[in-house]
């Protein structure tokens, strides 16, 4: 080894720096350029791709419907009709059939899961007081395991006929929606989990319960609002 | 890419067909350099899932393999594994908008995955050892090589897995309905157990062709 060290500090170091910093600006810059135009590029497709499995969730969790009605929550607890834009604000779907009757209002809930925050839809019938349908529309759930959430049929089964029944005044849910482990389930109101995905199962239940109990007694109590199909139904 | 064969002999250069081939068999990442172990085991467990996080890593190794080593004379030593990190992580970005949209089914099944294939050891090691010393040509195909062996690797754990513990290929049933399935497989376990099947064929066959 010679004595002279490549990295002496000497009238080197300063043109030194000024490489080192040039390098990591320009390439700086030239990765963001790239990362904003893949996200522009990809954004409108990516807005609509969703925009789209949303709709055919809606449809899956309400079984017979033919139309949907976008409704938003107001700060002051109404539901009125929305064009559903505006995604920070609680928004509700509701499902007509062909001859624009009510068939259920589908809503969404959010909630923390095993590996990132779960994204749910499910579907409530006011007539007969239970959540007819669900469906997950984002979870990072571990593939293979925690995933299942949203292929077991025997824990699907539990969102057909979830008991959410009323008080007599309609203002609370008589029996909150609770998860239960797999194979001791009683109860209509009562979610059955899984076999080895024990926290993605547990944290749906939990996240149903919490949104029916607060917004199941709104929704009934205002279901004149979702009576008629909004002017900008869509088909 | 044919063979060139002026080049034959002079094993001191080898050929961009060697380079490619080297990654593909001779140097595959997973069962001769037995690096990138993360998403090898974590994402293998069915083949559809292993197919997509191995084309969305040689995308990734292919790019930035090629940028690198355009930079090489320009970015200093003192900054360039910054630099490098930099570099991956805008094209794993890049890729996981579109593979969001391409697919919103696609991007829920490989989840967390996509945003770690930053930090797989592959990608960086191909940077440092061959992209940031060789020509842009050689660099990309070197990364093309590299990344097809992970391909190959992972779906060869992930059909394994599939077919196993699931009882299917690429979702498709393979096993009459009286099939028990080996539920193991595609939890962690399986993962460690097919790796390791995999490994002792690999050595088994390199040992045999070494005696031989």
């Amino acid at each position: 080894m010679s004595e002279s060290n490549i990295l002496s500090p000497g009238p080197q170091t300063n043109d030194g720096s000024k490489k080192m910093l040039i390098a990591m600006v320009g390439i700086g810059v030239v990765c963001a350029l790239l990362i904003v135009f893949s996200y522009e590029g990809t954004f409108g497709r990516i807005e609509k791709l969703k925009a789209e499995a949303l709709e055919q969730a809606v449809f899956k969790v309400l079984p017979g419907i033919t139309k949907t009605g976008i409704f938003e929550l107001t700060p002051d607890g109404k539901f009125i009709p929305s064009d559903g834009k505006d995604r920070t604000k609680t928004l509700v779907y509701a499902g007509y059939d062909d001859q624009n009757s009510l068939k259920g209002i589908a809503i969404e809930a959010s909630g923390q899961g095993y590996a990132d925050i779960l994204k749910v839809l499910y579907g409530y019938d006011p007539a007969t007081q239970t959540i007819v349908g669900f469906y997950v529309l984002e979870s990072k759930e571990t593939p293979g395991l925690g995933d299942k959430i949203e292929k077991d049929e025997n824990f699907l089964a539990n969102f057909n006929g979830l008991s959410v029944a009323l008080s007599e005044d309609f203002t609370t849910v008589i029996n909150k929606v609770v998860p239960v482990k797999f194979g001791t389930k009683i109860n209509p109101w009562e979610v059955e989990g899984i076999t080895g995905a024990t926290i993605s199962s547990r944290a749906i239940g939990n996240i149903i319960g919490e949104s029916t109990e607060t917004i199941i007694p709104m929704i009934y109590q205002q279901q004149e609002s979702f009576k008629s199909v909004p002017k900008p139904a869509t088909k | 890419m044919s063979p060139e064969i002026k080049n034959i002999g002079l094993k001191e250069t080898p050929t961009s067909t060697d380079e490619f081939i080297k990654g593909l068999w001779k140097e595959n990442p997973v069962f001769v350099q037995v690096i990138g172990m993360c998403p090898t085991l974590a994402v293998s467990n069915s083949a559809k899932n292993a197919l997509a996080m191995g084309l969305a890593t040689a995308f990734v190794l292919v790019m930035s393999n090629v940028l690198i080593s355009s930079l090489r004379n320009f970015i200093p030593k003192q900054v360039r594994i910054a630099s490098y990190i930099l570099i991956i992580a805008t094209f794993v970005t890049m890729v996981d908008y579109s593979i969001q949209a391409i697919s919103v089914d696609l991007h829920k099944n490989l989840g967390a995955f996509i945003s770690l294939i930053v930090v797989n050891c592959i990608i960086l090691s191909r940077a440092e050892a061959f992209a940031s010393k060789n020509t842009v040509w050689k660099s990309g195909i070197d990364g093309l090589g590299m990344g097809l062996g992970f391909v190959f690797a992972l779906f060869c754990l992930g059909s394994v897995r599939e077919v196993l513990g699931n009882g299917s290929l690429f979702g498709i049933p393979v096993f009459p309905e009286s099939f028990q399935e080996w539920i193991v497989m595609i939890l962690p376990a399986g993962g460690f157990f097919t790796l390791a099947s995999w490994l002792l064929l690999f050595n088994y066959f390199k040992l045999k062709k070494a005696k031989s």
